[in-house]
């Protein structure tokens, strides 16, 4: 069992719990066993970070991307090498950030909105079903 | 005593209170961890009525104020030394925890003596609490973080999800590569 995401200086993690849950910040130095010092550096366009603090395991979800930083780096450092590996722009078009975007805004939903999205997945299922033709009898 | 919750760390001072007005008591200072001020006043009279002739009925306290980490966000090593009464006998001890904050470490400390030996918070004096330069560290769950290129991959995550049915036919999926 080979493993593909590890714990490093570096790697960018998805915070899962409490009050920056959603966002993303970077392993800057571990703590200890259970716990390492995170950061998430403010990029323009208003996407608010994570400011730097200790952060359990158990509350991140390792995202298959890393930067390069020594431990322990400054803010300013931290930016820069997250802006040129374009994190903020993979995560952006990664599958798993599309999916909990699109979980939030099933959670907003009122009535009106599922009768509609009902309505949508009958009318896809009905397209698909028609070109597969009837399923033929084993 | 209930040292529940994070412990803060207080600086007490406190005196004698001098009978005559041209006595001039000595002024005692002490660094107390303890939940809150009120507690942190308690602790100081019962340590200062075991070194100095001066209790709670005549002393009065000066100044209690929380002391603040002063690189919260720096990670460090803190060496405590405490005495601890176990059922047999008392004992002195020397732990080592690896910290952003002295209150978070010593936290840690009395939770673990009350894990480990089963020392309840009164019976433990917390001596002296020091920052250890990594290189001057003795214990080996401390020394292995001394690594700057450290790695390490997350095995077995278990996921606390609640929601999660009480019966289920699926196993738990605890890889996440």
């Amino acid at each position: 069992m080979v493993f593909e995401l590890y714990v490093e200086i570096g790697r960018v993690a998805l915070i899962k719990c409490g009050p920056n849950k959603g966002k993303i910040c970077a392993i800057i130095d571990v703590i200890d066993q259970n716990r390492a010092l995170v950061e998430g550096p403010s990029i323009k366009d208003g996407v608010i970070g994570v400011p730097r603090q200790s952060m359990r395991f158990k509350h991140l979800q390792l995202l298959p991307y890393t930067i390069k930083i020594c431990h322990t780096t400054r803010t300013k450092k931290l930016t820069a090498a997250w802006e040129k590996s374009e994190i903020s722009k993979k995560w952006m078009e990664s599958a798993i950030s599309k999916k909990l975007i699109a979980s939030e805004r099933r959670k907003g939903l009122n009535d009106f909105d599922r009768f509609k999205l009902m309505k949508a997945k009958q009318k896809r299922q009905r397209m698909i079903r028609m070109c597969m033709g009837p399923m033929p009898k084993k | 005593m209930k040292f529940g919750g994070d412990l803060h760390q207080y600086e007490v001072m406190g005196r004698k209170v001098p009978k005559l007005e041209s006595e001039k008591s000595p002024l005692y200072k002490m660094n107390i961890f303890a939940p809150d001020d009120i507690v942190a006043k308690s602790r100081f009279w019962y340590f200062i009525k075991r070194f100095k002739k001066v209790k709670h009925s005549n002393g009065e306290i000066i100044s209690v104020r929380q002391i603040y980490e002063k690189k919260p966000l720096k990670i460090k090593n803190f060496g405590v030394w405490l005495r601890y009464d176990s059922r047999s006998g008392t004992h002195n001890m020397y732990k080592e925890y690896r910290d952003l904050t002295t209150e978070a470490a010593v936290t840690s400390c009395y939770r673990e003596m009350g894990a480990r030996h089963r020392a309840r918070a009164h019976n433990i004096h917390i001596l002296r609490v020091k920052e250890v330069p990594a290189a001057q560290c003795r214990r080996p769950h401390v020394q292995q973080f001394r690594n700057s290129k450290i790695k390490f991959p997350l095995p077995h995550r278990v996921v606390g999800n609640w929601n999660r049915p009480r019966f289920t036919t699926t196993r738990p999926r605890t890889s996440f590569k």
